[in-house]
C-alpha cells in the first residue's frame, strides 16, 4: 500500500510508533464485498480501518461493535467463513476470509457444520 | 530434558508469562508457552509510553522495546512458543485442554502450571452503553498503538486513572481529538506527568462528573455528562452534550481468574488490587501447590511488576522440577523480591505493597 492510499482511519505516521510499516495485503469479503486488510492484522481491525461500525446485531436487532479489543467480552462475534460466535479481535485475517454481520446467536453454514470451513 | 517428563505449562505470553517461561527455560528445564493471540506480548505492545522506576526497572524505555527485548530473549532460548493457542480448560491432575487455531483440540499434562491470564477491563453501565462506539481504553489502546487504526475522531474519556490519563494522550499522538476526560470522584487518579501533559494540550477534566448517557442511532454520535453530588447522585440542570463519536471507558481491571477457579485455587477478595484472585504466597504459588499465579491474575498491578512475579514463578517451579539447586534458588529468588519491592514505592507503589502483604498474611495463616 502506497502512503497516499492509506486511509484516514489508518495511522499512517506516528511520533513514537514511526510511518506505518509496509504490510502485505489480503483480501477479505465482508457482506460479500471485498475489502483490502493487512497480512496478520485482526478481523476487527480491518473493519474499523474500512469505517464499518455494526458488526452484528442482537436477537432484539440493536447493534453491537466490539468492547474490549482483547478477546475477553464476546461484543464483536461475527460469522467466518460460515461459522458464528468468532471473535473478530482476536482472529487474524486470511486471503479469501468470508465475514458476515450476525444476527442473533447466528447459525452455521452447512460446510462449517460439515467440518470443512477453516 | 528427561524422557516422559511432564513440562512446565505457562498459560499468558504478556510480561509475567514470557518472564517465568525464560525462567525456567534458562534453568533447563522444559516449558511450553501457551497464548489465544497470534503475537506474543500481551498487553506489553500497547503501550508506547515510558516506564517509571529506576534503571534496573527499565524506567524511561517503553514498554513495547521491553516487549521485543523479551521476545527476542524467549527466541534465542528456543521455548516451545504456542501461539493462537486458547486454553480452555484445566482438569484435575493437571491436564491442559488447548483450542489451536480454532480447529486442532488436545490436551497436555503439565508437571507445574503457571498462570498468566491478565486482566479484564470493567465495564460500566449507563443508557446507551452498549451502542457501537462505545470501549474499553484499553480496547482504543490496543486499535490505535497496535493494530494502527483509529476508532472514532472525537472521544470521551471516562475515568482520570493512569489508563485513562495516558491512552487518552495516546490517542492525541494518533491524531484523534479529545473532548473532554470525565472523573467520578471529586479528584484525578492519574500520575501527574501523564495527566499534566493531557491538560496542557487543551483537554477539559471534569470531577465528580459522570456519564448520564451516550446518544445515536446505530452508533454513538453524543454523550450527555452532569455533574454529581457527594453521594454520586447527578444535580438536575448540570446536564452538557459532548459530540463524540467514540466514548472510552477506563473504570479498572479485574484480574481473569477463570483458569484458576477450574484448577481450584483459593479465591480471596482484595479491592485495590482489582476484586476477587488467587491467594499466593511468596513464590507466586496458590493454594493449589502446583498451580502458580503470576502478574495481573494475582492482583492488578503494572507490566514492571507482572514481570518479576513471573520470574519468581518461574524460578521456584524450575527449583521444584529438580532443575535448580537451593542456594541458587534462594539467590534468585531474593534478588527478584528485592526489585519487586523497589517497585511498590512511592504513593502507588505503597497502596499496592500493603495490599500484597495482606494476601501473603493470609496465606500463611491459612
Ligand atoms: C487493555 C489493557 C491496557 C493496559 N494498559 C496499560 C498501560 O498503558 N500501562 C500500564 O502500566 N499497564 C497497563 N495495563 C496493565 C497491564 O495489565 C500490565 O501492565 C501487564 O501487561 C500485565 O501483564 P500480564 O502478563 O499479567 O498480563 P497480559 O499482558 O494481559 O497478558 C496475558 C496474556 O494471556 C493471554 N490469555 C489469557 N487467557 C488465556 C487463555 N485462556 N488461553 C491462552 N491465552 C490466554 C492473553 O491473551 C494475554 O496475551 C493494561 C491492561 C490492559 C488489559
Ligand atoms: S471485543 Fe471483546 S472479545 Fe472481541
Amino acid at each position: 500500500m502506497s502512503a497516499d492510499k492509506i486511509p484516514d482511519s489508518r495511522i499512517a505516521r506516528h511520533a513514537v510508533l514511526g510511518d506505518l510499516p509496509v504490510q502485505k495485503d489480503v483480501t477479505i469479503y465482508f457482506e460479500g464485498k471485498p475489502l483490502k486488510a493487512r497480512e496478520g492484522e485482526p478481523i476487527m481491525a480491518a473493519l474499523v480501518a474500512a469505517g464499518v461500525t455494526v458488526f452484528r446485531y442482537t436477537k432484539k436487532g440493536s447493534p453491537r461493535r466490539m468492547f474490549c479489543g482483547i478477546g475477553r467480552c464476546t461484543d464483536c462475534v461475527m460469522t467466518v467463513d460460515g461459522v458464528p460466535g468468532v471473535r473478530t479481535c482476536v482472529t487474524e485475517v486470511r486471503q479469501g476470509m468470508r465475514v458476515e454481520r450476525q444476527q442473533g446467536v447466528g447459525s452455521w453454514s452447512v460446510q462449517a457444520e460439515a467440518g470443512h470451513a477453516q | 530434558m528427561r524422557n516422559d517428563e511432564k513440562p512446565a505449562i505457562v498459560v499468558g505470553a504478556g510480561p509475567a508469562g514470557l518472564c517465568a517461561a525464560i525462567e525456567l527455560k534458562k534453568a533447563g528445564a522444559p516449558v511450553v508457552l501457551m497464548d489465544e493471540n497470534a503475537k506474543p506480548g500481551g498487553q506489553l505492545f500497547k503501550q508506547i509510553h515510558k516506564f517509571f522506576g529506576s534503571q534496573e526497572h527499565k524506567a524511561g524505555i517503553r514498554g513495547f522495546d521491553i516487549g521485543k527485548e523479551l521476545l527476542a530473549e524467549s527466541l534465542r532460548l528456543g521455548i516451545d512458543v504456542r501461539l493462537k493457542t486458547e486454553v480452555v480448560g484445566i482438569e484435575l491432575g493437571l491436564k491442559v485442554w488447548a483450542v489451536e487455531d480454532r480447529t486442532k483440540s488436545y490436551t497436555l499434562d503439565a508437571g507445574k502450571l503457571i498462570l498468566a491470564t491478565g486482566a479484564t477491563e470493567n465495564a460500566l453501565s449507563f443508557p446507551g452503553w452498549t451502542l457501537p462506539g462505545v470501549m474499553t481504553a484499553g480496547c482504543a489502546q490496543t486499535l490505535i498503538n497496535v493494530h494502527r487504526v483509529l476508532p472514532g475522531k472525537r472521544i470521551l474519556m471516562v475515568g482520570s486513572g493512569n489508563v485513562g490519563v495516558i491512552v487518552a494522550y495516546q490517542l492525541m499522538q494518533a491524531g484523534a481529538q479529545v473532548a473532554a476526560v470525565i472523573e467520578a470522584l471529586p479528584r484525578l487518579g492519574g500520575y501527574g506527568v501523564h495527566t499534566a501533559k493531557v491538560r496542557r494540550a487543551g483537554v477539559p477534566f471534569y470531577c465528580s462528573t459522570t456519564i448520564i448517557r451516550a446518544e445515536g442511532a446505530e452508533s454513538v454520535e453524543r454523550a450527555v455528562i452532569a455533574s454529581i453530588d457527594a453521594k454520586f447522585q447527578p444535580i438536575p440542570g448540570t446536564e452538557q452534550i459532548l459530540d463524540v463519536d467514540t466514548i472510552c471507558l477506563a473504570v479498572g481491571l479485574t484480574p481473569s481468574i477463570e483458569l484458576s477457579c477450574l484448577a481450584e485455587c483459593k479465591q480471596i477478595y482484595i479491592p485495590e488490587l482489582g476484586g476477587n484472585m488467587p491467594a499466593h504466597d511468596e513464590y507466586m504459588r496458590s493454594s493449589n501447590q502446583s498451580v502458580y499465579v503470576v502478574g495481573d491474575i494475582a492482583g492488578v498491578e503494572e507490566a514492571s511488576t507482572a514481570m518479576e512475579e513471573g520470574r519468581l514463578a518461574g524460578i521456584h517451579a524450575a527449583w521444584a522440577m529438580g532443575y535448580m539447586d537451593d542456594q541458587t534458588m534462594k539467590i534468585k529468588t531474593d534478588e527478584t523480591r528485592g526489585r519487586l519491592q523497589a517497585l511498590r514505592q512511592g504513593i502507588f507503589g505503597q497502596k499496592r505493597f500493603a495490599a500484597k502483604e495482606r494476601i501473603l498474611a493470609m496465606r500463611k495463616d491459612a
